[in-house]
C-alpha cells in the first residue's frame, strides 16, 4: 500500500492495465522468490542440453565458454544459471539425467 | 435527407445486421441462439454476397463467440456481435475481459428470458443480469431505433475518452421477429463520416509497436484501473447525449436518453422500456378518451443510468408506475429499473410514490387491457393512500 | 382498435405453406406504398404441417402498440382442412374471413355460421396447381385479400413479389395473385 512507496495515480497509467513497454519484466528479477538454489556441478554435467530446454523461465544460459572437467575431459562450451530470474522450481534438478543438479537451501 | 436514406421493412435483428454493415464492421464472431440468429444470418450473407468485407469467425459457443471478438478488437479491429439469453449468460465472464481491456465492441442483445424452465421468449433478465459489467447499456424500443442506436453507440464506444464496450439490447420475437418500416443509408459514407474508423486512438496488439494487454495488476494497482471504468462511464454519460445530439444534427433523428408522452399535465406515469413502451403509449391515448390524465416514459439508456434526464421528467409526478420486465430476485424492491429509480427519487428528494408492476416475464401477454387494469389498480392504492414496497406480479395466477 | 385507423389480419395455415411469408409479404408492400406496417410470425418453435398462424397490421399512421393481435379485423384461411374453431377465434364482429376452398359461398357461410362475417372464398388450390403446377396458395391468398380489403394496391404487391423471387417464378406468382383478385367471390 502507500506507505511503501509513492505509486502513479489513475490518471497517469495506461487505461485497462497495458504494458506499453516490450518485454519489461527483464527489469524485476524475481530471483529473490528461491528457497532452494540449483547449482550445476559442470564435472558431472553432459551438457544434453534438457535442462536448457526445460527451464520455464528461461535462466539457464549456454555460455560461449570451455570448459576442463576434473577427469580431462574438454567442453567447448557451459551451462550456467542466471540467479536473478531463477525461481528456484527444481525442474532442472528432477530431469537432469546424470543427477548434476544439486539443489541447496537458500541462506539469506 | 431522402436521398441519404430508403424505407425498408426490416424486423430488429436485420436492423441490427444493417447497422452493423453500415459501419462497416471488421470482424464478426457469434454462436446462433432462438432470437438473435437472423442478425448473424443476414451479416453471413451480407459478406457472402460481397457488401461487406469482415472476417466471420465460427465458434463453439458464446463464451468463444465474445473471446474471440475480443481478441480482435485488441488488434484495433472493428468488431460487432449478437446474443440472447443462456448465451449472454455464457458470455458473462468475458464481458468483464471486454471493459477491463477498454476494448469497443458493440453488441446488439434480442432480450430473452433465462431458463430454467427453458423459455425462448421474451423479458429483460438476460440483460439486467449484466448490470455491473461496465458495458453501456440502451434498449431499443422500434427497429428504426436499433438500427440508429447501433450506429451511434460504435462513436461512443470508440471515443478516447469513453473506450468501454457497448450493448443494445431489444425485446426478443416482439421486435427481433417483427417486420416494420426502417429508414437504412442507401451509402455507408455518410454513416462513416459520423463513425470514422480511427483504430489508431487506443491501445492495440500491433507487432511493430508490441504491447502487453491483461496482464495481472495486484492490490497496489487493479483498484486505479476500476476507478478509471468509473471515470470513463460518467464520461459515456456526455458522450451519449452528444453522439445522439450529432446524430440528429446529420440525419434527423436522435432519441435522447428518456422519452416522454403526454406528460406535461398529468400526476401519473407509466414507465418502461424497450417494445412495451408503444403499447403503453397507445393504453395512453386510449385513457385520455376515457378522461384518465396520465403519460408514459421511456427510458432508452439503462447504463450510464441518465439520472438528470430522469429526474426532470419525474420531477413533477405525483405518482410514478414502473413497469419492469426483468425480477431482482431478493432486491428491497423486486423490479432492477424502479430499484434504480428509487435511488434517484431519495437523493433528489423527490416525494413521488414509486409503485412497481413486474409485467411480460417469459413473454406473458401485455396488451393495452393490461396497462389499462395497471392504471386502475394504482388508482385505487392512491385512494388508499397506499404506497406497497413490494412488488405488484401483474397477472400472476394465484 | 378503434383509435387509429388500421387493419389487422392473422394468418392460417400449416407449416410449409408460407403462411409466414404471406403475412410479411403483405407488410413490404404496405412499406413500399408509403404505409407503416407490422409483420410478425406466432412465436416459438415451427414444424412442417403444424397449424401455423402469422399476423400483419397494416396502417397509414405510425403503430405504437406491439401487443398481439387478439382480435383480427381480417382472417385469412389458407388451408381449409383446419378446424373452424382455430381461425374464427377472436375474428371481430362484422370481421372479415377470406377462406380458400372449393365450397361455394352459401356452403361456407353455413359451415361457419357467423352471419356477422363479411365471408369471401377462392380456390386458391385450383389456381396455384393450374398457374404454379403446385399447392403454394399464400400469393394467390394475398390477391384475394387485397381485392375484398383494399387497403394495399396489387401494384405493390406485384412489387414485392418480383423483388422477392426469381423472375420465372415471380411472373408464375403474379399471375396467381391477379387470377385470385379476379377470381375472389364474396356477397
Amino acid at each position: 500500500m502507500s506507505f511503501e512507496k509513492k505509486l502513479p495515480s489513475w490518471k497517469s497509467i495506461p487505461i485497462g492495465g497495458a504494458i506499453l513497454k516490450p518485454g519489461n519484466f527483464a527489469e524485476r528479477p524475481t530471483g529473490d522468490w528461491r528457497v532452494f538454489r540449483p547449482i550445476i556441478n559442470q564435472d558431472k554435467c553432459l551438457r544434453c542440453l534438457i535442462c536448457w530446454a526445460i527451464c520455464p523461465e528461461p535462466a539457464i544460459y549456454i555460455i560461449d565458454k570451455p570448459y576442463r572437467t576434473s577427469s580431462g575431459r574438454e567442453w567447448k562450451f557451459t551451462l550456467e544459471i542466471d540467479y536473478n530470474y531463477c525461481k528456484g522450481c527444481g525442474l532442472c534438478v528432477e530431469e537432469c539425467p546424470v543427477k548434476a543438479i544439486d539443489f541447496v537451501e537458500e541462506v539469506k | 435527407m431522402s436521398d441519404l436514406w430508403i424505407r425498408i421493412p426490416l424486423t430488429s435483428n436485420y436492423a441490427a445486421a444493417y447497422a452493423a454493415k453500415d459501419v462497416d464492421v471488421d470482424v464478426v464472431a457469434a454462436y446462433p441462439i432462438t432470437p438473435q440468429t437472423p442478425v448473424v444470418e443476414r451479416i453471413a450473407e451480407f459478406i457472402a454476397n460481397g457488401e461487406l468485407d469482415a472476417e466471420m469467425i465460427h465458434v463453439e459457443s458464446e463464451h468463444s463467440a465474445l473471446s474471440a471478438c475480443i481478441g480482435a478488437s485488441a488488434t484495433g479491429a472493428r468488431v460487432f456481435t449478437a446474443t440472447s439469453a443462456q448465451g449472454l449468460e455464457l458470455m458473462h465472464e468475458m464481458l468483464f475481459i471486454a471493459s477491463g481491456l477498454r476494448l469497443p465492441i458493440v453488441m446488439a442483445i434480442a432480450a430473452r428470458a433465462l431458463s430454467a424452465p427453458i423459455n425462448i421468449w421474451c423479458d429483460y433478465s438476460d440483460l439486467m443480469a449484466t448490470r455491473d459489467s461496465s458495458w453501456i447499456t440502451v434498449i431499443a424500443s422500434s427497429a428504426q431505433e436499433v438500427y440508429d442506436s447501433i450506429i451511434q453507440m460504435y462513436r461512443v464506444a470508440e471515443d478516447p475518452e469513453v473506450l468501454l464496450p457497448a450493448m443494445v439490447a431489444y425485446d426478443g420475437f416482439i421486435m427481433s421477429h417483427t417486420y416494420e418500416p426502417v429508414y437504412v443509408a442507401k451509402d455507408r459514407a455518410p454513416i462513416l463520416e459520423y463513425v470514422p474508423k480511427n483504430f489508431k486512438n487506443r491501445y492495440r496488439l500491433d507487432p511493430d509497436n508490441p504491447i502487453t494487454m491483461g496482464a495481472i495488476a495486484d492490490p497496489n494497482w487493479y483498484y486505479e484501473f476500476k476507478y478509471q471504468q468509473v471515470v470513463a462511464m460518467r464520461k459515456a454519460y456526455e458522450v451519449v447525449k452528444k453522439a445522439d445530439e450529432e446524430f440528429g444534427k446529420r440525419f434527423g433523428r436522435s432519441y435522447g436518453f428518456v422519452e416522454t408522452y403526454k406528460v406535461e399535465d398529468v400526476d401519473i406515469a407509466l414507465l418502461t422500456y424497450g417494445g412495451l413502451y408503444g403499447t403503453v403509449q397507445e393504453a395512453v391515448d386510449i385513457l385520455r378518451e376515457k378522461g384518465v390524465k396520465v403519460g408514459a416514459i421511456k427510458l432508452r439508456v439503462f447504463r450510464p443510468f441518465p439520472y438528470n434526464e430522469l429526474f426532470n421528467a419525474i420531477k413533477n409526478l405525483k405518482h410514478l408506475v414502473v413497469l419492469d420486465r426483468a425480477i431482482t430476485f431478493g432486491g428491497v424492491i423486486e423490479g432492477p429499473v424502479a430499484l434504480e429509480i428509487a435511488t434517484l427519487l431519495k437523493f433528489k428528494s423527490l416525494d413521488t410514490n414509486l409503485y412497481n408492476y413486474i409485467v411480460g416475464i417469459g413473454q406473458r401477454t401485455v396488451t393495452e387491457s393490461d396497462i389499462i387494469g395497471i392504471v386502475d389498480h394504482v388508482s385505487k392504492l392512491i385512494e388508499k393512500n397506499v404506497v406497497p414496497m413490494e412488488s405488484i406480479y401483474w397477472g400472476v395466477r394465484e | 382498435m378503434i383509435y387509429v385507423k388500421r387493419t389487422e389480419i392473422r394468418w392460417h395455415g400449416r407449416g410449409g405453406q408460407g403462411v409466414v411469408t404471406a403475412s410479411i409479404v403483405l407488410a413490404e408492400a404496405a412499406v413500399y406504398q408509403g404505409k407503416y406496417a407490422q409483420a410478425y410470425p406466432e412465436f416459438g418453435a415451427e414444424r412442417r404441417g403444424a397449424p401455423v398462424r402469422a399476423y400483419t397490421r397494416v396502417s397509414d399512421e405510425h403503430i405504437k402498440t406491439r401487443a398481439p393481435i387478439l382480435t383480427p379485423d381480417v382472417v385469412v384461411v389458407m388451408d381449409p382442412s383446419l378446424d373452424k374453431s382455430i381461425y374464427l377465434e377472436g375474428l371481430k364482429i362484422g370481421g372479415i374471413l377470406i377462406i380458400n376452398t372449393k365450397k361455394s359461398l352459401d356452403e361456407v357461410r353455413k359451415y361457419i355460421g357467423r352471419d356477422d362475417l363479411k365471408i369471401a372464398r377462392v380456390d386458391a388450390t385450383k389456381i396455384a396447381l393450374e398457374v404454379l403446377k403446385a399447392p403454394f396458395v399464400n400469393m394467390a391468398m394475398i390477391g384475394a385479400l387485397v381485392r375484398v380489403v383494399p387497403v394495399i394496391d396489387l401494384h405493390y404487391v406485384e412489387e414485392v413479389i418480383k423483388e422477392t423471387f426469381r423472375p420465372k417464378v415471380a411472373e408464375l406468382n403474379i399471375e396467381a395473385v391477379r387470377r385470385a383478385y379476379q377470381e375472389v367471390e364474396t356477397l
